[in-house]
C-alpha cells in the first residue's frame, strides 16, 4: 500500500503495481482525469503535475518515488472554494485552448514559473514553458496570458466574453 | 495487407476526402422542420431535409423548437453544436451563429455537442474547413426560427402587431416599453406554428451583434480546470482497459504470439488475435491485451512476443523512393494531367528558363490525444464513445464490424484532442468495436504515442520537377511541373497525393504542362490539415518566386500579374479561386509587412499567396538566418479573405495555429521508412515546434461580401513557402527539400 497526498487529500492506494507512473494511478485509480497522457516519455509535457511545488512529468514518475508526498495536479489548481488561479482565469480571457489536451500540463508549468517567478520575463517564460508541447500551437497566448496573469499586461485586442 | 485491400482502404479515405469537401452541395436550400424525439423528455422540431412542416411541441415549458435551440422557462438558452469540438473552435462558432439570429444574451447561453443522429442532423463531422459554409444556413434559420415564434407569442400576449416588436437580449420589446423574457413566452410559444423557413427574414451583417466580435471557448473553463472532457477521459462502471499490437510493416499479420504467457501477467484479463479485415481504415491484424488498467496493458505488452507474417507486408524504403524520384525527375511523367498552349515553343522563345526539383517527406499528424476509443456492448446494442471527426461516417463501419443493425449502434462523439485529419478515419473505433465483441465489458483501447506515430495514415510525401520560363518582357511564360508521388493500386494517387489541374497556377498560364508518375508504395496515407496543398503550395509558391527572381522582378508585382483580372476561376462556384480575392490579399499582406523596407544582412521578408479550401490567403514572413544557419521567425503577417468572421478570437487562433504548425512541420517533421516500416517512435525523433520559437503572428481579415467559409486549413499552406522565400531573401539560399532540420538550419 502506497500513501498519495494529492491535491491536499491523502489516499492509500492498493493493489497497484509500485513501477505504476503517478500519471496512470491518477487517471486509473484516482479518477483525477485532468492530467493527460501524451507521449509516455517525458517529451510532450501533457502530464506535468506538481510534485512538492515542483512541475514533474507525472509519465515518467513511478508511484514508488512519490509516497508521501505532496501532489498537486490541475483539479487543485483553483481555490478550494472555486476561485480560478489567476493563470486559469488568464487562459479563459485570452481564449488560449484550441483543442485543450495540453493545456492542463501547461498551466501547471505555467503556476510553478509564478511561484518562482512572480514578474517572469520572456526569456523566463521561454526557459519554463519549452518542456510543454501544443500540437494546435497555442503558444503565442499562453505567453501573453502568463504576463496578464503576473499583473504585467492587459489583453491584446480586449478581453474575450 | 494485400495490395487489393490496401487499394480498397485508399479509396475509402478518398470517398472521406471527397464527401467531406463535398458536403455543401449535399445541403438543400430547402429546410423544413419536422416532428422528433429530443433527449429530455419532450418533443423539439429538428431541420432536416424534404419533409412536411409540423407544429412544435416542447415539453415542462422548455420551448424546443428545432434540434438545435431549447428556451428554459428560466430564461436560459441551450444550444446543440452539432459537428464535434477538435480544437477548431465550432461548438462556440456553431452556437454563436444560432445565437445571433436568436438574439439570444449569450451569457445565458449553454452549449452542448449534439447527439448523433443523422436525420436530425444530416453528416456530422469536420473536415476541409467546411463546417461553418456548409452550416451557415441552418444555424441562422434555427436561430431566427425560434425568434420568430417568440416575437409572435409576444404580439399574441400584448395583442400587437408584430412589426411593433423587437428582440434583444433574450427578450422581446414592445415598442411601448413593455417587455418579455423569453423564458417567459417559452410555453406560449410552444402551441404556435412553425413558420417556414423561407419566411423567416435573416439578418444584415450591419445589424450584427455578437459575430465578429471575440468570444472564449465555451468550454474553456472545464478545460482550465481539467474536467474530463476527451474520448480518452471515458471512464465507464466495471471498465476495462486494452492495448492493441499491430505489425510494424503495413500489412503484415499475426503468425504466433506468447498469449499464454501474457495472461498470466498481473491485471491481464485477457489477450488474443484480432484477424482483422486488413483495411488500415477499418481493422489491421493485431494481437489485444485487456487488463485492469492502462498501465497494466501497457506493461503486459512489454512481454508481448509476436511473430508477424510479412510475406504480404509493406517493404517501403524512403531513401529509394527519393532515389527513384530523382532519376525521373529528369523525364517526363508518365501520364499527362494537363496541357495549355504550347510550353516547348515558350521555352525556346523565353529569356530564362529555371528548373528545380522539390521534395516534402510523409508527415504524422501526431495529434496530442493519441487514437483511443471506449465501446460498449449491453443489450442488443453497441455504445462508443469516440473522438472522431467524422461520428457520422463511424456509425456504418461499427454495424458491419458488430454484426449489428445501424440502428443500434450509438456513437458519442467527445471533444478531441487535436485531428488534423487524422479523425476522419474511424480505424481506433473500428479496433474497439472487434475487440469489445470479445470482452464482456465496456472497454476503453488506448494507442501509445508509438503506435500512433507507427499506424497513422500520413500526409503522403511528394516531388516536383520543375521547369519554368519568363519571356523578354519578363512575364511568366511557361511552367511545366512532373509530379511525382505515390500509389497504392497502382493507377491513382493515394489519398492526398493528387495534383489538381485547377491547382494555381495552372489555369492562369498560357502554357503549361503537368505530367505525373506514381511510385507503387504500401504505406497508408491520408488527409492532413490542407491535404495536397500543405505540400503543393511549398513546391509551387517557392518556386514561382524562384521565377519571379530570374525575371528580376518584384515577387509580389509578378504574382499580380499572373492573377490578372479579376474574376472567379469558375464562375458563380463559391469554393473556387477569385484572383481580385487573391490580389486583394497579397497586397493586403505587403502592406502591412513593409514589403520593400531594406533589411540588415541576414535577415529577409519572403511573401507566398495560396489558395485552399475556399480560403484565400497571403503570408509574409520576416526572418533572420545567422552564418551558422540559425534560424529566427520574427514575425508572420497574414491577410485572408474568408467572408465574414464568425468570432474574432477564434479565427486570430486557427491562424496563429496554421502558422505555428506550419512552422513546426516544416521546420524538424519528417516520417521515413524503411522495410515497410517507421523509423520515428516518439516526439523525441519527431519534433513539434516548442514555445520559445513561436514566431509573432499579426492577422488581417478582408470580410468581403461573399459568404463564409472555414479557416482551419487554408492559413497554413502559404506559411511554408513564405518561409523559404524569406530564407533566399536573407540568406541567397534556396530550399528545396524539407524539412529545414535536415538542410543544416537551426532553431536560433
Amino acid at each position: 500500500m502506497t500513501t498519495l497526498t494529492v491535491n491536499g487529500q491523502t489516499h492509500q492506494i492498493e493493489d497497484v503495481d509500485a513501477s505504476t507512473p503517478l500519471l496512470w494511478v491518477l487517471r486509473d485509480h484516482l479518477g483525477l482525469l485532468g492530467t493527460k497522457f501524451g507521449c509516455g516519455i517525458g517529451q510532450c509535457g501533457a502530464c506535468t503535475v506538481h510534485l512538492n511545488g515542483t512541475p514533474t512529468r507525472s509519465c515518467s514518475l513511478p508511484l514508488s518515488a512519490v509516497a508521501n508526498q505532496q501532489i498537486t495536479t490541475i483539479e487543485g489548481l483553483a481555490n478550494s472554494n472555486g476561485t480560478l488561479h489567476p493563470l486559469q482565469q488568464a487562459w479563459i480571457d485570452h481564449d488560449v485552448p484550441q483543442c485543450g489536451y495540453c493545456q492542463a500540463g501547461q498551466l501547471m508549468s505555467a503556476a510553478a514559473l509564478l511561484k518562482d517567478k512572480p514578474k517572469p520575463s520572456d526569456a523566463e517564460i521561454d526557459a519554463a514553458m519549452s518542456g510543454n508541447l501544443c500540437r494546435c500551437g497555442t503558444y503565442l497566448r499562453i505567453r501573453a496570458a502568463i504576463h496578464t496573469a503576473a499583473g504585467q499586461t492587459t489583453i491584446m485586442g480586449g478581453k474575450a466574453s | 495487407m494485400s495490395k487489393l485491400q490496401q487499394a480498397q482502404s485508399d479509396a475509402a479515405i478518398r470517398d472521406v476526402m471527397e464527401q467531406v469537401l463535398g458536403t455543401q452541395s449535399l445541403v438543400s436550400r430547402r429546410s423544413f422542420l419536422k416532428l422528433v424525439g429530443l433527449s429530455g423528455g419532450g418533443l423539439a422540431l429538428a431541420f432536416y431535409f424534404g419533409d412536411e412542416p409540423a407544429q412544435a411541441q416542447s415539453s415542462g415549458g422548455k420551448f424546443a423548437p428545432n434540434a438545435y435551440v431549447v428556451i428554459n422557462p428560466d430564461n436560459t438558452v441551450l444550444l446543440y453544436a452539432k459537428n464535434p469540438e477538435i480544437g477548431q473552435g465550432i461548438k462556440t462558432a456553431f452556437a454563436l451563429i444560432i445565437a445571433e439570429e436568436l438574439d439570444a444574451d449569450w451569457s445565458s447561453v449553454r452549449v452542448e455537442q449534439a447527439p448523433v443522429n443523422q436525420a436530425l442532423y444530416g453528416n456530422q463531422g469536420a473536415g476541409g474547413s467546411t463546417s461553418i459554409p456548409s452550416n451557415w444556413d441552418v444555424l441562422r434559420q434555427a436561430g431566427a426560427v425560434a425568434r420568430a415564434m417568440l416575437v409572435s407569442a409576444a404580439a399574441r400576449e400584448w395583442n400587437v402587431t408584430e412589426s411593433t416588436c423587437r428582440t434583444e437580449q433574450s427578450k422581446v420589446l414592445c415598442s411601448d416599453g413593455r417587455f418579455l423574457s423569453y423564458g417567459a413566452l417559452a410555453e406560449k410559444a410552444i402551441s404556435l406554428p412553425v413558420p417556414d423557413v423561407k419566411s423567416v427574414k435573416l439578418k444584415e451583417r450591419s445589424q450584427y451583434q455578437l459575430l465578429g466580435k471575440r468570444f472564449t471557448g465555451v468550454d474553456n473553463h472545464k478545460v482550465v480546470t481539467g474536467q474530463p472532457l476527451f474520448g480518452i477521459d471515458t471512464v465507464l462502471p466495471g471498465m476495462l482497459y486494452a492495448v492493441y499490437e499491430k505489425c510494424p510493416a503495413f500489412g503484415g499479420k499475426v503468425q504466433s504470439a506468447n498469449l499464454d504467457a501474457i495472461k498470466q501477467l498481473p491485471g491481464v484479463k485477457d489477450a488474443f488475435v484480432v484477424e482483422g479485415n486488413g483495411l488500415a481504415t477499418e481493422v489491421m491484424p493485431g494481437v489485444a491485451i485487456i487488463a485492469t488498467s492502462t498501465w497494466a496493458a501497457i506493461s503486459a505488452r512489454k512481454q508481448l512476443k509476436v511473430v508477424w507474417d510479412e510475406s504480404n507486408a509493406s517493404k517501403d524504403n524512403w531513401n529509394e523512393f527519393v532515389k527513384q524520384a530523382q532519376a525521373l525527375s529528369k523525364q517526363s511523367g508518365k501520364e499527362t494531367l494537363f496541357n495549355n498552349g504550347n510550353v516547348e515553343q515558350a521555352f525556346a522563345s523565353s529569356r530564362n528558363q529555371v528548373e528545380a526539383f522539390y521534395t516534402y517527406p510523409y508527415l504524422s499528424h501526431a495529434t496530442l490525444e493519441p487514437q483511443n476509443c471506449t465501446a460498449w456492448y449491453h443489450d442488443g446494442i453497441i455504445e462508443l464513445w469516440s473522438p472522431t471527426q467524422q461520428a457520422t461516417r463511424s456509425v456504418s463501419m461499427i454495424a458491419k464490424l458488430s454484426g449489428l443493425p445501424a440502428d443500434r449502434v450509438t456513437v458519442h462523439q467527445t471533444r478531441a484532442g487535436g485531428g488534423f485529419g487524422r479523425r476522419l478515419m474511424n480505424d481506433y473505433a473500428c479496433e474497439a468495436t472487434v475487440i469489445a465483441k470479445r470482452v464482456n465489458a465496456p472497454v476503453k483501447l488506448t494507442w501509445t504515442r508509438e503506435d500512433d506515430m507507427a499506424h497513422d495514415l500520413y500526409r503522403v510525401a511528394g516531388f516536383h520537377s520543375f521547369k519554368g520560363a519568363v519571356d523578354a518582357q519578363g512575364k511568366l511564360s511557361a511552367w511545366q511541373d512532373h509530379f511525382i508521388s505515390f500509389t497504392a493500386d497502382g493507377k491513382t494517387p493515394t489519398s492526398g497525393g493528387n495534383l489538381e489541374v485547377e491547382e494555381f497556377p495552372s489555369p492562369l498560364l498560357p502554357n503549361v504542362r503537368l505530367t505525373q508518375t506514381l511510385l507503387q508504395s504500401g504505406t497508408p496515407t491520408g488527409p492532413w490539415r490542407a491535404p495536397r496543398s500543405n505540400g503543393i503550395a511549398f513546391a509551387i509558391q517557392g518556386f514561382m518566386h524562384e521565377l519571379a527572381v530570374a525575371a528580376k522582378r518584384d515577387h509580389v508585382e509578378f504574382l499580380l500579374e499572373v492573377m490578372g483580372e479579376p474574376r472567379w476561376l469558375t464562375p458563380g462556384a463559391i469554393r473556387s479561386l477569385n484572383t481580385g480575392r487573391a490580389a486583394a490579399v497579397i497586397k493586403l499582406a505587403a502592406e502591412k509587412a513593409g514589403w520593400g523596407r531594406s533589411l540588415p544582412k541576414g535577415r529577409g521578408l519572403g511573401l507566398a499567396f495560396h489558395f485552399s479550401h475556399a480560403g484565400h490567403v497571403a503570408e509574409v514572413a520576416e526572418v533572420s538566418v545567422d552564418g551558422n544557419k540559425k534560424l529566427t521567425v520574427h514575425k508572420v503577417t497574414m491577410a485572408a479573405d474568408v467572408g465574414p468572421i464568425i468570432n474574432l478570437s477564434g479565427a486570430e487562433a486557427q491562424a496563429q495555429g496554421a502558422i505555428i504548425d506550419g512552422f513546426s512541420m516544416m521546420f524538424g517533421q519528417e516520417i521515413t521508412l524503411d522495410k515497410g516500416r517507421v523509423l520515428q517512435t516518439n516526439f523525441n525523433q519527431y519534433e513539434l515546434l516548442r514555445l520559445p520559437h513561436a514566431p509573432q503572428v499579426e492577422v488581417h481579415f478582408i470580410q468581403s461580401e461573399y459568404g463564409p467559409t472555414g479557416l482551419g486549413e487554408p492559413a497554413l499552406p502559404p506559411l511554408v513557402p513564405a518561409i523559404v522565400n524569406a530564407i533566399y531573401a536573407a540568406t541567397g539560399e534556396r530550399v528545396r527539400s524539407l524539412p529545414l532540420s535536415k538542410q543544416g538550419f537551426k532553431l536560433a
